[in-house]
């Protein structure tokens, strides 16, 4: 009898250990954590081009991920990209005149959302239209940009980048 | 003239266990609800097949994870980019090395018990015993044991993969000095849920096939004590093989 209870407890502590792992395997490992926590408020964002950006990129401010791209679809009357953003509610003074821009993390590394924030006394809040916002910056533009500007302006090589990456909502911000 | 029948007499020999196998698996899938009638015999072969490999897997496990610390760090340090280990080790082990790898090593540990317990069984006669008392040694012998088989090789497939991992960090972030951070995070951007969940359907997967084998290959030993110890090696023979070949149909399915 008590030789079963042994084999009992270890079979018993097996199948946690087990589920324990695959638990961990499925939330520690993969892009789910910050879904999982459900305290967040959407708003929503239109860009004229999204570029590599995926659903469950990261949303920074000043570098720190407070939320999660929830959904992208595409609005057939304005011919933009709609945006679905989560943001953690610990975070809900963010201004409603801030930029969300698209990044891209590393040279070629995935995309996300970057928040500069504004100067408004109003806060965003559940359901709100994002106004400013800065498009993906596709890397064969900015080449193609980069060639041509050289070309016409024949700018020192040292200058060439800045006047080439200048997108008008770029210049705005700097 | 001789090399000629050899080979007729060795392809009826391949049908006939294929077909064998054929007919014992459909008997086992038709009587499969029972086993779950008799959850004591069941526990008690889960904790054979699964409980008794924990140590196997996860020693293995541990270091199977730490060999890739340092083979991926080399790799990926010639490339420049050490922080990409985490995902690189994750997406690896989760699709293919943590099931294959357990799968092998269940069959070693796990199949081939299962297959010498029964062979035994037979040779001694314990099976005939049964049946005079009317007891279906299929339901009583064979099904509880295919099932702790089953049930055992996802959840060993998880351990696996959680302390190969943790074997990956320790080497990775404590000897070679990645940022633990980044590890975790770039870990986390990149795999995906259905990577997960590939790996369980593997391991699944290659539960029944390596389960099915042992007690196949012991139910239909020969009764004497060489017989048995064929089968045995049969058994580990035929889980490897079909583990790899049933790999590659699986990824292929799945991609």
């Amino acid at each position: 009898m008590r030789k079963n209870r042994a084999i009992d407890v270890s079979t018993g502590l097996f199948v946690l250990l087990g589920i324990a792992a695959i638990v961990f395997l499925v939330t520690q490992i993969s892009n789910r954590e910050f879904t999982s926590h459900g305290n967040a408020y959407k708003v929503v964002a239109r860009y004229e081009n999204v570029g590599g950006l995926k659903v469950g990129a990261p949303v920074k401010v000043a570098g720190v991920t407070i939320g999660r791209v929830e959904d992208i679809g595409y609005d057939m009357t304005v011919f933009k990209a709609v945006v679905t953003i989560d943001i953690d509610t610990r975070y809900d003074q963010i201004p409603n005149d801030s930029y969300f821009n698209i990044f891209t993390a590393g040279l070629l590394g995935g995309q996300y959302i970057g928040i500069e924030t504004g100067g408004s006394e109003d806060y965003l809040k559940d359901g709100d239209q994002i106004e400013f916002v800065q498009n993906a910056i596709v890397l064969e533009n900015l080449i193609s940009k980069y060639l041509f500007g050289q070309a016409i302006k024949e700018t020192p090589p040292g200058q060439a980048p800045a006047a080439a990456t200048g997108s008008p909502a770029d210049a705005g911000n700097k | 003239m001789s090399t000629v029948s050899e080979l007729k007499d060795a392809t009826a020999d391949f049908l006939e266990r294929a077909g064998a196998l054929t007919r014992f698996s459909s008997r086992l899938l038709w009587i499969t609800p029972a086993g779950f009638l008799r959850p004591r015999l069941l526990a008690q072969q889960v904790y054979n097949a699964g409980a008794l490999s924990l140590a196997i897997i996860m020693i293995s496990g541990l270091f199977v994870g730490m060999v890739m610390g340092l083979q991926g760090h080399d790799l990926l340090a010639r490339i420049g980019s050490e922080e990409s280990l985490g995902t690189g080790a994750a997406l690896t082990l989760l699709k293919e090395l943590g099931p294959v790898v357990t799968a092998l090593l269940f069959a070693g540990r796990a199949g081939t018990a299962l297959a010498s317990e029964i062979g035994l069984m037979r040779a001694t006669d314990q099976l005939t015993a049964m049946e005079i008392m009317a007891v279906d040694p299929m339901k009583r012998v064979v099904l509880p044991r295919f099932l702790g088989g089953v049930i055992s090789m996802p959840l060993l497939t998880g351990i696996f993969v959680m302390v190969s991992i943790f074997g990956v960090q320790l080497i990775g972030v404590q000897y070679f000095g990645i940022d633990r951070g980044q590890f975790w995070s770039e870990m986390r951007s990149y795999v995906e849920l259905s990577d997960v969940s590939e790996g369980l359907i593997k391991g699944l997967v290659f539960g029944v096939a390596c389960s099915l084998i042992a007690v196949f290959e012991g139910y239909n030993a020969e009764p004497t004590a060489e017989g048995v110890g064929r089968a045995t090696t049969r058994t580990v023979v035929v889980s490897a093989v079909a583990t790899l070949v049933l790999d590659y149909i699986v990824t292929a399915l799945l991609l």
